[in-house]
C-alpha cells in the first residue's frame, strides 16, 4: 500500500481533470533542480503522458547560492494529447528560493499557482537576490495562487532518522517539493522511489532512504495539508501502440551512432574532447565497451577529428563530437575528409555564440559555419534532428549517408534538442534498414578517386586489401587516379565533381512533407529543433481557419527536392529561426523567393506564440488589435520577451 | 596471416611511381632509400604484409614522403598525422603505422598531439626529420633552430631556446626513443628496424640537412673530421665510449647535482668508472641528461635512448572491450534501446 492511502479515513475528492499541464522547477543550481524535473518527467512519462522538457542552466556549475545567476531550472509540459514543445508559460512555478520567484515569475500565467519554500525566505536570502521586500508580502504576488511551505524544516525532520547530518539532511528537500507535487497531480511516489533506488541504493543507501523519506514526507504533507480543495489529473495521451521510453536529444543521438554501426556492419570509433552542451554523447558511448565501441577523449578538437579521420580511412565509422567554439577548431580537418572524400560524421551541439558565448543555452546560429565554413569551395551533407527522439532517426541517416556517398556529414542538434526530452517509441532494430557503401571496386583496374555513375562516391579502400595501396592526402586530386595534380581544368573538374556528389544525395533523401493545405497564404518554412513550436502555432492558426502550413527541414545540404516547388506554391514564406537568417539566407540566394523570417537570438528556443504572432501578422490576422498598423515586418516590440523581428 | 606467408619483398617493391621531388641534394632522399630498403627485413621479421604498412605525414617537406612508399599512405595536415594514426590504430591495430613528421610540424605546430600519442604509447613509429628550418615555407626558424640563428622571419637572430625532441619524448614518457642520421645509413637502417619491432610508440629523431635553407645544419657535430668526437652513439649495455677509437668515456662526476651527472675522460684514464648504457634505466634524472647532452659541452647521444615494455593504447582498448564483454555480456542492441524506465501504449 501506497505511504499516502495510510491512515486515510475520508474518501479521496475526485480530482479535476485537466488536459496539460506546464509545471517550471527553480531553484539554485546546488538544488538538485535538474534531477527533480528530470524525475518527475519520467513519472509523467511512464504514466503514459505525451511530455517535452526544457532545462535551463547557468554555465557555471555552482554560482554564489541564493543569486539570480545561480538560478537553474526545468520545465516540463505534460499532456494527455499530442504535444510538440515544452510549453509557452508555466501553469505552476515551484521557486526554493526567492532568487527563483524573482527570476520566473514574470513567466508564470495570469492566475498561476506557484509554491515556494518558505524557510529560504529570510531577509538574508532577499538580499542575495536583490529584491527589497518579502515578495509574498508586499503585493508581488497578488493575484496567484501562493503555497508557501515549511520545506526545509519539515525535511530537516522527515529525514532525522538516517541520521546524514545537517547538510546532507537538507539537501532531500527538492524531494520533498517533488512529493508535494506528485500529490497535486494525483500520483504516487512508486516510480520515483524505484528511480530513486536505482541511482543509489546499491552505492549510498543512507542517501536513498533520506530521499525516500523526504519524497513521502512532501506528499504525505500536501495530503494533510490539503494543499489545494481539490488535485488535479492528467489523463494518458492517445500515443501509437508500442514500448516507450523518454529520451533527450543527446541519449538518442548516442544510441543512434551504435544503430548505425551495427546496421553498417562497422565499428564505431567515437573521438571527442569535452564541450558543453555536446559532452553527454561521450558519456553515452563511452559506457559501451561491451558493444565493442571505441570511444575516447582526445588531447584537443582537432585530434578528435582527425582521429575520426583516421577511423574513417581505416574503414571504420568515424564520429566526433562538438559545439560551435569546437568546431571552428575543426575546420581544417573537416577539409581534408572533403578533399580524401572519406566518411565521418560530425555532431555539432550548437550553442549561443560567437565565442565562447552562451555555453548552456541552444541557438541555431552554426547553419553557415556548417555550410561554409572552411577554405576552398567545400561541400558537406548537413542533417538536422527535428526533436529529441529524431536525433536517433538522424544520426543513423547522418551515417548512411556518409558512407554511402562518401562525404562528411554534420548532424546540427542545439542545446534544446540535447537537454530536452519527450516519450520515444523504441524500435526493434529489425525495423531499421541496413546500408552499405556504393563506390566501386575493381581490383584490375584499380583507381582510388573512380566514381560510381549514381552517386559519384569514389571506392572506401582501406588499409590491408592487398594489390589496392595507394596515397591519398590534402592536395589537389587528378580525376579517377586521384595523383597529385596541380592542372587548373583538373582542379575545376574535381570542385565541381566533390560539388555534385553532395547534391545528387538530394536522389537519396526523403521528400519535404508539408504539413497542413498543399497550396495557400502562408508556409512556415523551419529546420531542426524549431520543430515543435512551429508545429504547435501552426495546428493553432489552422484551428482557427487561417491558410497556413508547416514544413521542417531536416536535411539541409543538400535539400530535399521537392522544396523548390513547394515554396512556390505558397503566397507567402516564413522562416523562423534561431539565429538572424541564416537558412532565409540560403533560400533566398537558391530560390529567389522573398522568404520573410522571424528571428530570435536569446539563447531561448521559440515559444509558441511568437510563432503564432507573426503568422497572425503576415496573414493579416488580429492586426487592429496587436498594433492597430499594417501588416509589415517591423519590430512587433512591446513585449520584452519577443525575439527580434525581421 | 600465416607464418608461412613469404613476405619476400625487394627495395623495389616500395618505391611508388611518383617522381620524388625534393631539391636534389636533400637530405630526405636519403632517408627514402634506407626505409625502402630495409622495409623488406621489416616485413619479414615483423610478418607484416605490404598492405598493412600505412605511412601517415602532415605538412613540410618530409611530410612528402607517403607519396613515395608503394605502401597505403596518407598526405594529412599540418601537425596532425598523429591523430589520425590514432584514429586509425584504434580502427585497425593490426596495421603498422608510420608517421612522417618534421621539426615544425611535429614540435611546433602538431607539438600537443605528438605528447599526446607518445604517453599514450601507440603503436606508431614516429621519424621526426629534424633540419631546424622550415623548408617548404622557405626558409623560417623552426622549434629547433639555435639561438642567435638568422632567418627571413628571425633576421636579428632567433631568441628563443631550441626544443631538443629526445628531451620532449622521455618527458612525455616514450617508451622507445632514438637518434640517427640522414647520412649514416648503416645506423639509420639499424634504428629503423628497432623501432619496427617495438610495440609502442617508437619515436626517432633523425637529424637531416637543408641543402637550400639550411646547409650543414649538424655539420658542427656529424662532419667527418670531428664526429668521432661530438658524436656518442650509444649501446645497450655497453660503456659509453666517442673519440677517435674510443678513446673517450663518459664518466659520472661525482657531483650530486643531476645535471652534472658526468664528465668525460680519456678512455685509458677513467675506463673502469665509465658509465654504462641501459635502455631501460629507471634512473630518470639520469636520462633526462643524457638525452639533453649537446656539443659543445657534451657529446650528442646517438642511438636507442629508452626502450622498455609497455602496454599500447589500442591494446588496453581490446582489452577493456573483452572485459566489459565478459562482465556484461556482448552487446545486445535491443536491450540498449529499451534501457531505462519503458512503458508499453497499447
Amino acid at each position: 500500500m501506497s505511504h499516502s492511502e495510510a491512515g486515510r479515513e475520508e474518501p479521496p475528492e475526485s480530482p479535476e481533470l485537466v488536459e496539460s499541464v506546464i509545471i517550471r522547477f527553480a531553484g539554485d543550481s546546488g538544488d538538485g533542480i535538474q534531477t527533480t524535473g528530470a524525475l518527475f518527467t519520467q513519472d509523467a512519462a511512464v504514466s503514459g503522458h505525451d511530455i517535452s522538457t526544457l532545462p535551463d542552466f547557468p554555465a557555471e556549475i555552482r554560482a554564489p547560492a541564493g543569486t539570480v545567476a545561480g538560478v537553474s531550472s526545468f520545465q516540463l509540459n505534460f499532456s494527455s494529447r499530442d504535444i510538440h514543445t515544452p510549453g509557452d508559460r508555466p501553469d505552476v512555478l515551484v521557486a526554493m528560493n526567492p532568487a527563483a520567484l524573482k527570476t520566473h515569475l514574470a513567466d508564470l500565467i495570469p492566475g498561476g499557482m506557484v509554491i515556494v519554500n518558505e524557510d529560504s525566505f529570510t531577509p538574508q536570502s532577499f538580499k542575495k537576490a536583490g529584491i527589497k521586500s518579502d515578495p509574498r508580502e508586499d503585493g508581488t504576488l497578488d493575484g496567484y495562487a501562493v503555497h508557501s511551505l515549511p520545506v526545509t524544516s519539515v525535511t530537516m525532520r522527515a529525514v532525522e532518522p538516517v541520521g546524514l547530518g545537517k547538510k546532507n539532511s537538507e539537501r532531500c528537500k527538492n524531494m520533498f517539493m517533488l512529493g508535494v507535487v506528485c500529490w497535486l497531480y494525483d500520483r504516487n511516489t512508486d516510480v520515483i522511489e524505484r528511480l530513486i533506488d536505482a541511482k543509489f541504493a546499491a552505492s549510498d543507501p543512507k542517501t536513498a532512504q533520506a530521499n525516500r523519506l523526504a519524497l513521502q514526507a512532501g506528499h504525505s504533507y500536501a495530503d494533510t495539508a490539503r494543499l489545494v480543495p481539490h488535485r488535479y489529473h492528467v489523463d494518458q495521451a492517445q500515443l501509437p501502440p508500442g514500448k516507450y521510453r523518454r529520451i533527450t536529444g543527446n541519449s538518442a543521438a548516442a544510441l543512434g551512432f551504435v544503430a548505425a554501426s551495427k546496421l553498417a556492419g562497422r565499428t564505431l570509433v567515437f573521438a571527442s574532447y569535452p564541450i558543453t552542451p555536446a559532452s553527454d554523447i561521450l558519456h553515452e558511448l563511452a559506457r559501451l565497451r561491451n558493444f565493442g565501441i571505441k570511444a575516447g577523449q582526445c588531447e584537443d578538437e582537432i585530434a578528435a577529428m582527425g582521429a575520426a579521420i583516421g577511423a574513417a580511412y581505416a574503414g571504420a565509422l568515424g564520429l566526433t563530437a562538438t559545439s560551435g567554439p569546437g568546431l571552428c577548431l575543426k575546420s581544417e580537418a573537416i577539409g581534408l575528409a572533403v578533399m580524401t572524400e572519406l566518411p565521418v560524421v560530425i555532431v555539432n551541439v550548437q550553442r549561443g555564440g560567437p565565442s565562447t558565448g552562451l555555453p548552456t543555452k541552444t541557438e541555431q546560429a552554426d547553419l553557415l559555419q556548417a555550410m561554409f565554413g572552411r577554405n576552398g569551395e567545400s561541400p558537406v551533407a548537413i542533417v538536422a534532428p527535428q526533436s529529441p527522439s529524431d536525433c536517433f532517426d538522424m544520426a543513423i541517416e547522418a551515417f548512411r549517408i556518409a558512407t554511402r556517398h562518401m562525404c562528411p556529414v554534420f548532424f546540427l542538434s542545439d542545446g534544446y534538442l540535447a537537454n530536452g526530452s519527450e516519450p520515444w517509441r523504441v524500435p526493434s532494430p529489425e525495423e531499421l534498414p541496413a546500408f552499405g557503401a556504393t563506390g566501386s571496386l575493381d581490383a584490375d583496374n584499380f583507381q582510388p578517386y573512380a566514381r560510381d555513375p549514381d552517386t559519384l562516391a569514389r571506392p572506401w579502400v582501406t588499409p590491408g586489401m592487398p594489390g589496392l595501396e595507394h596515397r591519398i592526402g590534402g592536395l589537389e586530386k587528378q580525376d579517377g587516379s586521384g595523383e597529385v595534380c596541380y592542372e587548373p581544368e583538373n582542379h575545376e573538374r574535381m570542385v565541381q565533381l566533390r560539388a555534385k556528389k553532395i547534391e545528387r544525395i538530394a536522389d537519396d533523401i526523403p521528400l519535404l512533407e508539408v504539413f497542413g493545405p498543399e497550396q495557400g497564404e502562408l508556409l512556415v518554412l523551419g529546420w531542426g529543433s524549431t520543430y515543435g513550436a512551429i508545429r504547435t502555432a501552426v495546428e493553432r492558426s489552422k484551428s482557427g481557419g487561417a491558410s497556413v502550413a508547416c514544413a521542417q527541414l531536416r536535411y539541409l545540404n543538400p535539400f530535399p527536392s521537392n522544396l523548390g516547388e513547394i515554396l512556390d506554391r505558397f503566397d507567402q514564406v516564413l522562416v523562423p529561426e534561431l539565429n538572424a537568417g541564416q537558412l532565409r539566407l540560403l533560400l533566398r540566394a537558391r530560390f529567389l523567393k522573398d522568404v520573410q523570417g522571424l528571428n530570435k537570438v536569446q539563447g531561448q528556443p521559440f515559444r509558441t506564440w511568437e510563432v503564432q504572432e507573426k503568422i497572425d501578422s503576415m496573414l493579416g490576422l488580429n492586426l487592429r488589435k496587436l498594433h492597430g498598423g499594417t501588416a509589415d515586418s517591423g519590430s512587433l516590440s512591446g513585449d520584452k520577451q519577443q525575439g527580434a523581428i525581421s | 596471416m600465416s607464418d608461412t606467408f613469404p613476405l619476400k619483398y625487394t627495395r623495389d617493391d616500395f618505391r611508388s611511381d611518383q617522381v620524388v621531388r625534393w631539391c636534389p641534394g636533400c637530405g630526405d632522399y636519403s632517408i627514402l632509400a634506407q626505409v625502402q630498403r630495409v622495409m623488406p627485413r621489416i616485413c619479414a621479421e615483423t610478418q607484416t604484409p605490404r598492405e598493412n604498412i600505412v605511412f601517415i605525414s602532415g605538412i613540410g617537406c618530409s611530410s612528402r614522403f607517403p607519396y613515395y612508399m608503394d605502401t597505403y599512405g596518407f598526405h594529412s595536415i599540418h601537425g596532425r598525422a598523429p591523430a589520425l594514426a590514432l584514429g586509425l590504430k584504434i580502427a585497425r591495430p593490426e596495421m603498422q603505422v608510420w608517421v612522417i613528421t618534421g621539426d615544425g610540424d611535429g614540435l611546433s605546430i602538431g607539438g600537443n598531439h605528438l605528447i599526446h600519442a607518445i604517453r599514450r604509447n601507440i603503436d606508431v613509429k614516429i621519424l621526426l626529420f629534424n633540419n631546424r628550418i622550415y623548408g617548404l615555407t622557405k626558409g623560417q626558424y623552426s622549434p629547433t633552430s639555435e639561438i642567435g640563428k638568422k632567418t627571413k622571419s628571425s633576421p636579428y637572430g632567433v631568441i628563443a631556446q631550441p626544443v631538443n625532441a629526445l628531451g620532449l619524448a622521455l618527458a612525455s614518457r616514450a617508451t622507445f626513443i632514438a637518434r640517427t642520421l640522414d647520412t649514416d645509413s648503416k645506423h639509420l637502417q639499424e634504428v629503423l628496424l628497432r623501432a619496427a619491432h617495438h610495440r609502442g610508440t617508437a619515436f626517432v629523431e633523425i637529424l637531416q640537412n637543408c641543402n637550400i635553407f639550411n646547409d650543414g645544419a649538424f655539420d658542427d657535430i656529424k662532419a667527418r673530421d670531428v664526429r668521432d668526437d661530438r658524436l656518442l652513439f650509444l649501446e645497450h649495455e655497453k660503456p659509453m665510449r666517442f673519440g677517435a677509437g674510443g678513446s673517450k668515456v663518459l664518466i659520472p662526476s661525482g657531483a650530486a647535482h643531476d645535471t652534472h651527472f658526468a664528465a668525460v675522460a680519456e678512455a685509458g684514464h677513467g675506463m673502469d668508472r665509465a658509465l654504462v648504457h641501459d635502455e631501460a634505466s629507471e634512473n630518470e634524472g639520469f636520462m633526462y641528461a643524457l638525452a639533453n647532452m649537446d656539443y659543445p659541452e657534451f657529446p650528442v647521444p646517438m642511438g636507442v635512448l629508452r626502450a622498455v615494455e609497455q602496454a599500447t593504447y589500442e591494446d588496453l582498448v581490446e582489452h577493456q572491450i573483452e572485459e566489459a564483454r565478459e562482465r556484461q555480456g556482448p552487446g545486445d542492441l535491443q536491450a540498449l534501446l529499451d534501457a531505462g524506465e519503458c512503458w508499453t501504449v497499447e
